[in-house]
Parts: structure tokens; sequence; C-alpha cells
């Protein structure tokens, strides 16, 4: 018989078949873990950093899949697969930038597995924190990405705090973008979140992404129908073309009316702990023609106070391309 | 010894050295013991009980297996370990290099990341599900073997499964849809260009085929 080489260590697993079910698990047990698609989780199991004592697998709750109208916009549940959010003839003709969004995730075996809400609260890439370093993240007390000698390439260029590592959603930029509300479910009833209060960043609480708390379950992302049919633009600049997170990234919504924005939402992932929301952009190009030059004015404000690492100055340019195509309305 | 018997109770009627012989693995009888008290003494006041089946049914190829798996299992131990599945490969066990790659319900995932528990009700297709009864081999098998698609063919159980994929939600990929839908799996051979061939023939095969 072959030797079983890399078992997780043992855990105890609930399969609930409603969010009710699923949050009293959770209630009764200490040292939980929530289970979507699992893609994000088994790493830390695998790897021992992570060694919960009960895993709640929420691929039988059926209420927590799927994709439906809601008022003038969607409502999208938190385990619908990346897959199914990229495919949907609804959010491909009104909300097109999540499914471009969603489509850019991973590679096709992950986002057939892959949900919307596993992808939203993924935790991030540091690798000095993914490789089990005690840093602030953590618990300890250092940051190791931080340091003039770290490899810190891929961390953060703006809101860094003791902690400068990204966020890596691809779906939570365009889900700013979108205007977005995440639907949180707990023992005392049920919360919402606007997209961009959803995230928080390490001077609010280190060692979470999210506003989730132990016990807490996204349930649904619902998007209004404010922006529905806008001009999009996203783009996810990527060491690789496949399987990789972003360097950065860039998500608007623009409404335009005679060449002249009328309004807009922009955001920017992959340089900040949390997506980071341009409000003094949108506000900037507001009722400004839309080309080259309000481009270079939008991208110059968004990366006004910048604070680049050591290894990842390329950031700043590329967060103000970016957001100067997606000000001027280049074709994605 | 009937499968559902054996839940979060330990069997009657047989001997702790049949039961002990009954499960394959050591290190299952370790971890999933202690499971087992655990969720007894929960399941008197829990609503939803941790009492998955030690004994599960699977549906591998169409075939409905009996297998003893431990809540922590992946799809891959359990398809390689466990049911003598070898084809499926492990490289990275990460996600990663897609040498796992089965098909679950028709749908490319890997195995390496998913527990068996979360594909009990679903339809699972390895590598070795693609021929028919009669030894005939699937198109993309076919092809692949046409077009000499692999060198050291590591990754080509994962790659035939992209494959088979593709060539069931696109019958006419161009040759950067194929690529796109490859893009999941490595071939650290480098063998890019011959894979996509046999891909494009598979496609072409199976056109001709319906």
């Amino acid at each position: 018989m072959a030797v079983i080489r890399d078992m997780m260590p043992a855990f105890e697993l609930f399969q609930p078949t409603s969010v009710d079910e699923a949050l009293d698990v959770l209630e009764r047990h200490d040292n939980t873990w929530v289970l979507a698609g699992g893609l994000d989780s088994m790493d830390w199991f695998k790897d021992r950093i992570k060694r919960p004592d009960v895993v709640v697998e929420l691929g039988s709750v059926s209420e927590l899949t799927g994709i439906r109208a809601s008022g003038d916009g969607l409502e999208i549940g938190a385990m619908t697969s990346l897959r199914d959010v990229a495919a949907s003839e609804e959010v491909r003709s009104r909300f097109g930038i999540l499914a471009q969004a969603a489509a850019e995730v991973a590679t096709p075996q992950i986002r057939n597995q892959g949900t919307l809400g596993g992808n939203l609260i993924q935790d991030t890439r540091c690798w000095y924190y993914r490789g089990g370093w005690p840093c602030y993240r953590a618990g300890g007390n250092i940051c190791y990405a931080g340091t003039p000698r770290s490899m810190n390439r891929e961390h953060a260029v703006t809101g860094q705090s003791r902690c400068v590592a990204v966020n890596g959603a691809d779906t939570a930029g365009a889900l700013v973008a979108l205007g977005a509300q995440m639907m949180v479910r707990n023992p005392g009833g049920e919360r919402v979140y606007e997209a961009e209060d959803f995230f928080v960043g390490p001077e609010i609480d280190i060692q979470r992404m999210t506003v989730l708390e132990p016990g807490d379950l996204l349930t649904h992302v619902r998007i209004p129908g404010d922006w529905a049919g806008a001009r999009f633009y996203w783009e996810k600049v990527r060491d690789r073309k496949s399987w990789d997170w972003a360097l950065a990234s860039v998500a608007a919504a623009i409404v335009e009316s005679n060449g002249m924005i009328e309004r807009a939402r922009i955001a920017v992932n992959g340089v900040a702990p949390t997506p980071v929301r341009l409000t003094d952009v949108e506000d900037l190009i507001q009722g400004m023609p839309a080309n080259d030059d309000t481009g270079m004015a939008a991208g110059e404000l968004a990366t006004r106070g910048f604070k680049p690492l050591r290894h990842n100055d390329y950031k700043v340019p590329l967060a103000r391309n970016l957001v100067r195509r997606a000000v001027r309305g280049d074709a994605a | 010894m009937s499968d559902a018997e054996i839940t979060t109770e330990t069997p009657t009627g047989h001997s702790r050295r049949t039961f002990i012989k009954g499960v394959i693995a050591t290190g299952a009888v370790v971890s999933s013991s202690s499971h087992l008290f655990r969720a007894r003494s929960l399941s008197a006041s829990a609503a939803v009980r941790a009492s998955m089946p030690r004994m599960i049914s699977l549906d591998v190829n169409g075939v409905s297996r009996s297998v003893d798996v431990m809540p922590q299992e992946t799809l891959a131990m359990t398809l390689r370990y466990k049911l003598g599945l070898t084809g499926t490969k492990l490289g990275c066990d990460r996600a990663e290099c897609g040498a796992c790659t089965v098909l679950i319900d028709g749908v490319s995932h890997y195995a390496c990341s998913m527990l068996t528990n979360a594909v009990r009700d679903r339809s699972v297709t390895t590598i070795e599900g693609l021929e028919s009864a009669d030894g005939t081999l699937h198109p993309v098998q076919q092809a692949v073997i046409d077009e000499g698609g692999f060198q050291c063919a590591f990754c080509a159980p994962g790659f035939i499964m992209s494959m088979v994929a593709l060539t069931n939600e696109n019958p006419e990929p161009t040759r950067e849809e194929t690529a796109e839908a490859l893009s999941g799996n490595l071939c650290r051979c480098g063998d890019y260009n011959k894979i996509l061939n046999s891909a494009m023939r598979a496609a072409e095969y199976a056109r001709r085929m319906v």
C-alpha cells in the first residue's frame, strides 16, 4: 500500500445544509474554520500553519449559491463559483466588470471550484506571513516584509501600517466600483456593509482582511442597479498570464454624457492592504471630458502620497497608468 | 459489512481486529478514532452532527465505490491511495500544477484541493474512466497519441482531463481559447506546442464523432 505523503492534520468536518445550521455549528465550537472552495484554506492546513479543530464546509448550503434579481440589481450567493459569475448572462450584460474580474482569477480549475465569497475574503499572499513567520499579522511583533532587505516587490505602496501586505482579491475592486453591498449573517442577525467598508486594513485590525469575525458568514453580495451598463474598465497586471494574483488592478465604472464624465467610481487593488476607492479622483473628473488629459490628472492624483518600499516602486507608475487608461476609456 | 452500519459507531458483530484490518491506512485509525469519540459526545446536542459516515459511496467513472475516508482527506488521496486510481497524479498538492485534474459532474477540478466528503453526491471522472468499455480510446486520448503530445507525460492525465472538459464545452475552440482552457496545467518539459496541437486535434476528432 502506498504511503500517504501529505495528509492534513485531522479536524472534525461539518457539512450543514442551511445557513442557520452553519451558524449553529460555528457558535457551538471553538477554533472553527469556514471552508468554501478550499483553495486558500487547504494551503494553510497542509502547511500546518492554521490548525482548526472544526471545519464547516458550505458546499451543501444551496441558499448560498446562485445569481438572482434583487430590486434593480443582482444578488449573488457567496458560494457561487467564479466560473458561474463570469459566465452569467445577467452579470456580463449589466455588470460586465465583475464578470471580467472573475474570469481573470487564477486558472480554469480554480474558477470552477473557487467561490465569489472565498475570493473576496481570501487571506493575503505575503509570503513571510504565508510561510508561517511570526509577523504582526500572525500575532507576532515584527513585519518581515517592511525591512530594508525584505523581498517586497509584491507588497503595498500605500495604506501600509505595521503590515505591508496587499489584498489579492480580483473581484473586490470590481465590487467596490459597482457600489456593491456585502451581507453578513451571525446568530445575532444580518448586517449589511458597503463593499469598501467590508475590507479592513491593519490599522484597524492587523489579523483580519475583512470585517468578518469568527462566527460570521458572508452570505450574499448585492449589486445595486446604479452602475448597470456604465462604461466599465477592468485591467489586471500580473507576472504570469494565468494563475497569478494582480501586481495591481483597476476597476472603474464611468457614466458619460456627450463625452463628459457625469459620475464615476474607481477602485485600485494590489497596492494596499485593502482595495482602495479613489474618491478624490472621482470628484476631480466629474464634469471633465473623458480624454487623456483627464486620465493623466486622475492618475497623478490617484498615486499622490504613495510610499513605495525597497522593491516595489514600479507599482506607482503602474497604478498611475492603469487609472489613466480607465479614465480616458481605452478599450479594455 | 454493510456501508450503512458504520457511521460514528464502532461496528458491532465484528471483532476489533477485522475492523482494523478493514481500514486501509494506519493513520486513518488513529486520527479518526479521536474523531469518533468527539462526534459521539456532540451528537446529543448539536443540530448538525459531524457524523460523516466513515464509509461513503463515491461515484467514480460511473461505478459506485465504497471507500473509507477521513474528514480531512482530499479527493486525490482517496483516488490514488484508497481506490488505486493512480492515473490522477499529485504534483504540487497545492492547486498549482494541475496534474491532479479530474472532472466533477463534467467540470474540471483540482482533486488535491477538495475534500472527498464534498463530492459524495457528485460524479467523478478520472483518466481511467475515459476509454469506453470495449477499450476504444476517448478522442482526446487518441489525439494525444497521434500528435505525440507529451515528453515525460507526468502531467498528461491532468492535461487530458482539461482537454476533455474543453471539448465538451467548446466543440470548436481556437488555439487561443485552447491555451486559456489549459492554462491551469503546467508541463515542466515545456511541451506546450505539442500539447496544444493535441488539443486542437482532439477537438477535431470529437467533432467528427458527434
